[in-house]
């Protein structure tokens, strides 16, 4: 295949596995990335950051087969615009236009509207370039920002947000609707943009984990692995095999947590309480044995350069054992209750559908693209130790709807239960942590670890003295929020906040 | 229906007796006592993310669960800040959220209570105050309770709401004689 052409041109990437690193020109810039798209590809992650002599360079990452690129685009004339890949890679346009808002440069594609910024900051300022911030309004007034209209006899909108009816993120929703069809929604996002990636800068490089653990709170281990995996890449550190697993464990964790989170949301949300009461009881047992077992309910601290925090005790291994053998099995009982459930079954079927077809097209991932046959998990086509040892088995399904989504989270909580299972008796001895030194100045590390909700990313540029120059961490949500869009499409409003939690994405991930 | 059912008489009631309000968590005295001669121990609570990581809404989804079961105190979470007695604020307030929080401070009837929960709402936590960030909630709006903690734990925010329904001086007593 023509990007295997590409792969022989280039150095290793530090860092994650099966990485590679390419520098090309504007012209081949394009072509790239179109015979990585041909040869189905998918695009990860795209920045901007600058090279020795300031001048900026236009990064992105792209996974194809067993193997991963990061391109990279030195831009001679920071006033002329870059070209842009929206076409090749739809979720690009988001990227391009936070790139502008944070970078200062603009794509050659069409759409110019700011994304990340609205009035906190004036468009001449630029977060992560310009040295002095600007001091911020006291009152800023709210920005008019270009919503598509759709007209027509007995179209209205509906305006819904920042603050929502619920326990969740803020966002606006702007629906077109005729009668209860949707027949547009455009989102608006970036109300919880705090500055983290000006905020890494302000960090020493030992300390950039405790930032990437809270970029999205649900994905703590995933963020912060990735970011010490950046790390250690570039800092040359090997960390011990027990250290490997125990981040093996915690990321597992993570995910059953998060699943029965969403398992028990989603049967509320289809009417079912009894769904909530019963998940969130599982959860909160799981909850108070990782507590018991590694000192804290979420994992916000337990990932550090060099390996985990916490070392497992005996104790505590046999105590999250027990538990997750009880959860796995009333989790099967509870599966049989929502499939026998014909109100439950009447509202996941069929509802929010997004076919494998345009799933490629979008760039679906993870989770959600499992549900839609977009087979890819790192844990298995890209892994690092100790995945390469676990084998887990890849999930997947094909309808693309509500139901396919709910049915990939209970596989893939029995498929992580038996994985920790797996980890709890073959923990490895020695060591749960290794020392780790900061890195050469401009050595550039990327970290790739699959999350519960999809492929979480991290690139990390070392500054001098054990400083960050740069640190760009990327949510998978940013490829799947556009595609929530095409999945609302024909269905009704009050189906709306279903098919939004079958999704689950973050916002503070996505927002930074 | 019968697996159902089974569930549900097997598993039984878990609810937890709720703690004590702390005191320690409260940093204003104003209204106490006319919020309470209105209230009563009836209490509704608008959440309003600000600018938080998604940590603290895990937990205060915690807190209704059938184990901590807030609503079986009599408080529970509504849909409007038009209903609201009480806000409970996550995160440093991002810059883009700052109008959003007011207005829905503004929209809040009087008398209110205003907790801030989290590392974050109690200091701006580990985004601090920046371009994007305006810091912790009392830079934008008053605040009754701060609850800190990254993520507060369950136990800790029905401390934090608690203390700020109870009554200074009779906080201890008024716990003990719930049952």
């Amino acid at each position: 295949m023509a990007h295997r052409a590409w792969l022989n041109l280039v150095d290793t990437q530090p860092g994650a596995p099966g990485l590679r690193t390419l520098t090309v020109s504007d012209e081949e810039w394009r072509e790239v990335a179109q015979e990585l798209a041909a040869a189905g590809g998918r695009l990860v992650a795209l920045w901007a950051s600058e090279d020795s002599r300031s001048l900026p360079i236009v990064r992105a990452v792209f996974l194809a087969e067993k193997s991963g690129l990061v391109l990279n685009l030195s831009v001679s004339d920071p006033q002329a615009p870059y070209p842009g890949l929206e076409d090749i890679f739809p979720a690009a346009a988001r990227m391009q236009r936070a790139l502008a808002d944070l970078s200062g440069l603009r794509s050659t594609d069409s759409d110019t509207r700011p994304w990340l910024r609205h009035a906190a900051w004036p468009q001449s300022y630029r977060p992560l370039i310009d040295p002095k911030p600007q001091l911020p309004v006291d009152d800023p007034a709210l920005d008019a920002y270009e919503f598509v209209r759709v007209e027509g006899e007995g179209v209205h909108e509906i305006a819904v947000g920042p603050v929502h009816a619920g326990i969740i993120e803020p966002g606006h929703f702007r629906f077109s609707v005729v009668g209860e069809k949707v027949l547009r929604l455009e989102e608006r996002l970036a109300y919880v943009h705090k500055g983290i990636e000006r905020r890494f800068t302000e960090l020493p490089i030992l300390e950039g984990h405790r930032l990437a653990a809270r970029v999205s709170g649900d994905s703590a281990v995933a963020f912060s692995w990735a970011y010490c995996q950046a790390l250690e890449g570039v800092a040359g550190t090997q960390i011990p095999a027990r250290a490997a697993w125990l981040r093996a464990l915690c990321l597992e964790l993570e995910r059953v947590a998060n699943h029965l989170g969403d398992l028990g949301a989603l049967g509320n949300d289809a009417g079912f309480a009894f769904g909530l009461a019963q998940f969130s009881r599982l959860k909160e047992h799981l909850l108070r044995a990782i507590h018991a077992a590694l000192g804290e309910r979420y994992l916000m601290n337990a990932i550090v350069p060099g390996g985990t925090r916490f070392d497992l005790e005996s104790s505590g291994a046999r105590q999250l054992a027990n538990c997750v053998d009880e959860l796995a099995r009333e989790a099967l009982n509870l599966r049989a209750i929502y499939d026998e459930h014909e109100g439950v079954r009447d509202r996941f079927h069929g509802a929010g559908v997004v076919t494998p077809k345009l799933a490629a097209r979008l760039g679906l991932t993870g989770l959600a693209g499992r549900a839609s046959d977009q087979a890819f998990d790192l844990r298995i086509d890209l892994p690092c130790e100790p995945y390469t040892e676990l084998a887990p088995a890849k999930i997947a399904r094909t309808e693309g709807d509500v139901a396919a989504r709910v049915a990939v989270r209970f596989d893939e909580l029995q498929e992580s239960c038996r994985l920790i299972r797996r980890i709890l008796d073959a923990l490895p001895a020695g060591p749960h942590l290794a020392a780790v030194h900061a890195p050469a100045d401009r050595a550039i590390g990327a970290g790739l670890i699959e999350g519960w909700r999809g492929p979480v990313f991290v690139a990390l540029e070392a500054g001098t003295a054990g400083t960050i120059r740069r640190c760009h961490p990327h949510d998978p949500s940013w490829q799947n929020w556009p595609v929530l869009e095409h999945a609302i499409i024909d269905n009704i409003v009050p189906d709306f906040p279903l098919i939004n939690k079958s999704f689950n994405l973050s916002y503070s991930g996505h927002d930074l | 229906m019968w697996k159902t059912l089974r569930q549900i008489e097997r598993i039984g009631i878990i609810s937890e007796p709720p703690p004590a309000g702390d005191e320690s968590l409260r940093v204003a005295h104003a209204l106490q006592s006319r919020i309470l001669d209105v209230l009563g121990r009836a209490l509704c609570i608008r959440h309003i993310d600000a600018g938080s990581c998604n940590g603290c809404e895990l937990e205060i989804h915690a807190v209704n669960n059938p184990i901590y079961n807030l609503e079986g105190l009599g408080i529970r979470f509504v849909a409007s800040p038009r209903h609201a007695d009480l806000l409970l604020v996550t995160g440093p307030v991002s810059r883009h959220m700052e109008t959003a929080v007011r207005r829905t401070y503004a929209a809040t009837p009087e008398p209110k209570l205003v907790v801030a929960l989290g590392d974050c709402g109690c200091t701006g936590g580990i985004f601090g105050e920046s371009y994007a960030s305006c810091g912790r909630v009392s830079n934008v709006i008053p605040v009754d309770v701060a609850v800190p903690g990254c993520p507060p734990s369950p136990t800790r925010i029905l401390q934090g709401i608690l203390a700020a329904i109870s009554r200074p001086a009779t906080a201890a007593a008024g716990a003990a004689a719930h049952p």
